[in-house]
């Protein structure tokens, strides 16, 4: 587009080029491009409009910051929590008022669910015509309230600055998550004081880092007595870095406690370790779930007693002493009741129980040890990801496995959609390392995870980054193709097309008569050209025997690549906890469909 | 009924009796403070029975919300800490629970009314300690500060007299003894 052209979305009234701003003062416009740069923001997803003209023209007069023009604010959000999970750094998406920030409503609900860092900087129609129901005007504040770990409205350029940089401070401090900060055009356009980072404390808002002494000491003492203890992480061990997933590490190492882990949390524990036990919840491994059922001591790493992890509150593991490391006290005594409750940073309390267990020499029972392992090998024989194998159609397991076993290593990252992909790809490809896996865990978000794989690629360009995919999902975001083809990031989207909203016929099956109403993926496009439409390389594979040879393909091309990949259509996710039951009442694969008619109780048949 | 926390995943249906519970919230008095409070409440479909709010230092730009509310008890306690963690609030007690609170509600309350029902009317007043802050030959308003249960009594006895109109501040509390709220 002609830069010059007027966006005729500005209202008429305002200037169209920035007044210069008396000495020692800046415009509102050169003041965010600052607050970015100070707090070094060095990539930011947006999409222009007139709320947000200023600021544009003054990205477009400096070199220090790169914007990413996205093809849907929905996009955008998601990009900025790609970029987020992979590198720990918050993620920054400049939008416009009104339809802007109502589309990236969604990405900003996704972050908030996942505790994921976010600065949403949002325009605002001018502040005397707030409330007036003009052009491109909502509330945003209003709207996003609910949605974000906090929100501003900037009313005075001369606090535009210290609103930015203690929006920085929210979203990654404590329990992270997006703030939202919606600014009117006139105060883009007024000048007014800079300050720097380094001046801002927030007044009220000090999370705490180290947990209670005594109540870290006590339990030390829980665990030490345990006989069948059992590690539950979470993605809480992520948002603390990667010195949460070394003492992690360490901690297991030193004490010979199983760990398992929820979707948000896979990677801060590696795969590899003999003391892994997979994914745990209503997909978890036969192993993990059983384990959590008959442990005598939970040592839950910032994870939240989510209801896809616990099951049947009133069955969750009935015998246990329960310690729960959080930097949230909202989740401590939420949904589980536990004995311990240790508000902090899980990579400072980590520290110290570490320290704690070395000075005392501490060490659980050997005997009960070899007990717990050996119940815990007999469920591992059960081999619970087993499943049938094919030579005719492409099992999407095997392709998961496959995918896994041709790109694994430490420069390889993975996204998903949601639906049975998202747990196949949970299940099947293993992860040694944080950060590498970026997946809608809260919130569920089809469309979330092809943005998600452009943000990851561009803060780490010279990674492989795959988007393990439905085909259903992946029309949900499907635009930002373009996207990638743009800004030349080279993800690699691998649809397991299945032709069906998979997860939602499999529960069709299980809980309603096998009605498929409505989980058909009719009329699907012709993905291959529709990959080409973009410039994006498209390939197809519907035979077991030419998988390799297309993931190898994929990975080899240099630029982006969509792979529309054909899989058995009636596949279903196992194992799986049927709603309704607890931990040990798991139903596995290869089960005849009579049993999972059986397995779900009346009862059970009206949860979600 | 009380819907369980996170989804629909469980149906156990929850039974625990509900009580009142008053809230003492001190926080940054600035635009949106009070939505994000209500929020908490509403978000649950939960009611507020009362709330206030002013600012309570100027200097310290700090605002006191007391919110009373009825709910199971573990539902009060998840609320009281999601509402610690809001960036703008300082503090959040649950007076209920600090055992005795001082809780004193103002209300204005007009009754018309002429003869007997007047006379009488005015002597229930007296009793209450009311005093009338404006009245006309068929009208009084009356003024009243007490506890919330003895403003309803109040009422009560106030409306076969030609109770008309009746304004109440929502309850302010405080709790006894020497110690300051933390802020
Ligand atoms: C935005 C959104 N709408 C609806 C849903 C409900 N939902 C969950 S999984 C799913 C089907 C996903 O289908 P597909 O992407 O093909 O994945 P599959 O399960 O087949 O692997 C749907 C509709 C959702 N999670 N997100
Ligand atoms: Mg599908």
């Amino acid at each position: 587009m002609d830069q010059n052209v007027i966006d005729d979305d500005a209202e008429a009234v305002a200037p169209h080029i920035l007044p210069e701003a008396p000495a020692g003062e800046m415009t509102g416009a050169e003041i965010v491009i600052r607050a970015l740069a100070d707090q070094g923001v060095e990539h930011i997803f947006g999409y222009p409009g007139g709320a947000v003209l200023p600021i544009y023209d003054a990205l477009f007069q400096q070199t220090e910051i790169e914007h990413i023009l996205v093809r849907h604010e929905q996009g955008a959000t998601h990009m900025a929590e790609g970029y987020a999970r992979s590198t720990g750094k918050p993620g920054v998406v400049l939008v416009t008022s009104g339809p802007g920030a109502t589309n990236a409503v969604t990405g900003l609900t996704d972050a908030l669910m996942d505790s994921i860092p976010l600065v949403c900087i949002t325009g605002q129609v001018p502040t005397h015509l707030i409330g007036s129901d003009a052009f491109q005007e909502c509330d945003t504040v209003g709207i996003t309230r609910p949605c974000t770990k906090h929100n501003y409205l900037v009313k005075d350029v001369n606090d535009l600055a210290q609103v930015l940089h203690e929006a920085f401070l929210v979203a990654t401090s404590g329990r992270p998550g997006p703030v939202v900060v919606d600014i009117p055009k006139d105060i883009q356009f007024a000048s007014g004081k800079y300050v720097r980072k380094e001046n801002v404390r927030h007044k009220t808002y000090h999370p705490r880092l180290n947990g209670d002494p005594d109540k870290i000491r006590a339990a030390i003492e829980i665990l030490r007595g345990a006989r069948k203890p059992i590690f539950y992480t979470g993605g809480g061990v992520i948002n603390s870095g990667p010195e949460a997933s070394r003492l992690l590490r360490e901690f297991a190492d030193m004490t010979g406690v199983p760990v398992t882990s929820t979707l948000m949390g896979l990677g801060a524990y590696p795969a590899a370790s003999d003391q892994w036990l997979g994914m745990l919840g209503m997909h978890g491994t036969y192993e993990a779930n059983n384990a959590m059922h008959d442990c005598d001591v939970m040592l839950c790493v910032g994870a939240r007693f989510d209801d896809r992890i616990t099951g049947r509150l009133d069955a969750f593991s009935p015998g246990s002493r329960k310690i729960h490391i959080d930097i949230d006290p909202a989740q401590i005594n939420k949904n589980v009741r536990v004995e311990v409750g240790i508000v902090g940073d899980v990579a400072h309390v980590l520290a110290e129980m570490v320290r704690i267990w070395k000075a005392s020499k501490a060490q659980i029972d050997p005997a009960g040890m070899a007990d717990w392992w050996r119940r815990i090998n007999s469920w591992r024989a059960r081999d619970c990801l087993r499943y049938r194998r094919s030579e005719t159609t492409i099992k999407p397991q095997h392709a998961v496995e496959r995918i896994y076993e041709l790109t694994k290593g430490p420069n390889t990252y993975v996204t998903t959609e949601v639906g049975q992909h998202q747990m196949w790809a949970a299940q099947y490809f293993r992860f040694e390392e944080p950060n590498r896996w970026m997946t809608s865990g809260g919130l569920g978000t089809m469309g979330y995870g092809m943005p998600a794989a452009i943000g990851v690629q561009k803060a780490h360009p010279e990674a492989l980054v795959i988007d393990i995919a439905g085909e259903a999902s992946i029309q949900m975001c499907i635009q930002e193709l373009s996207t990638a083809v743009q800004y030349n990031l080279p993800i690699k989207v691998f649809i397991l097309n299945n032709e069906y909203m998979g997860m939602v016929r499999q529960w069709q099956q299980l809980l309603h008569g096998g009605r498929y109403s409505h989980s058909y993926s009719e009329s699907l496009p012709d993905f291959v050209k529709l990959a080409e439409a973009y410039g994006v390389k498209g390939l197809r594979c519907d035979k077991p025997a030419d998988l390799d040879a297309t993931i190898k393909a994929m990975v080899e091309h240099d630029g982006p690549v969509l792979v529309d990949c054909l899989v058995d259509k009636m596949e279903n996710c196992f194992p799986m906890i049927p709603s309704g039951r607890a931990h040990n009442e798991m139903i596995l694969g290869e089960v005849s469909e009579e049993t999972i008619g059986k397995a779900i109780s009346d009862e059970g048949k009206m949860l979600v | 009924m009380r819907q369980p926390t996170g989804s629909a995943y469980f149906m156990e249906e929850h039974h625990e009796p509900v009580t009142p519970h008053t809230l003492a919230i001190l926080v940054d008095n600035e635009p949106g403070v009070l939505a994000r409070v209500i929020g908490l409440f509403s978000g649950r479909g939960y009611n507020i029975d009362s709330l206030t709010v002013s600012e309570v230092s100027h200097e310290g730009h700090l605002s006191r919300i007391t919110v009373v509310t009825t709910g199971p008890a573990d539902v009060v306690e998840q609320i009281k800490t999601q509402l610690d963690r809001l960036v703008p609030v300082h503090s959040v007690l649950d007076l209920t629970l600090t055992g005795r609170a001082l809780e004193r509600e103002l209300m204005l309350i007009k009754v018309k009314g002429k003869g007997e029902m007047r006379v009488e009317a005015l002597r229930i007043a007296e009793a209450f300690r009311a005093r009338v802050i404006d009245a006309t030959v068929e009208s009084f308003v009356f003024e009243l500060t007490g506890k919330p249960d003895k403003l309803d009594q109040f009422i009560l006895l106030m409306t076969p007299l030609g109770l008309i109109e009746v304004a109440r501040t929502g309850v302010a509390a405080m709790a006894r003894g020497s110690e300051a709220m933390e802020g």
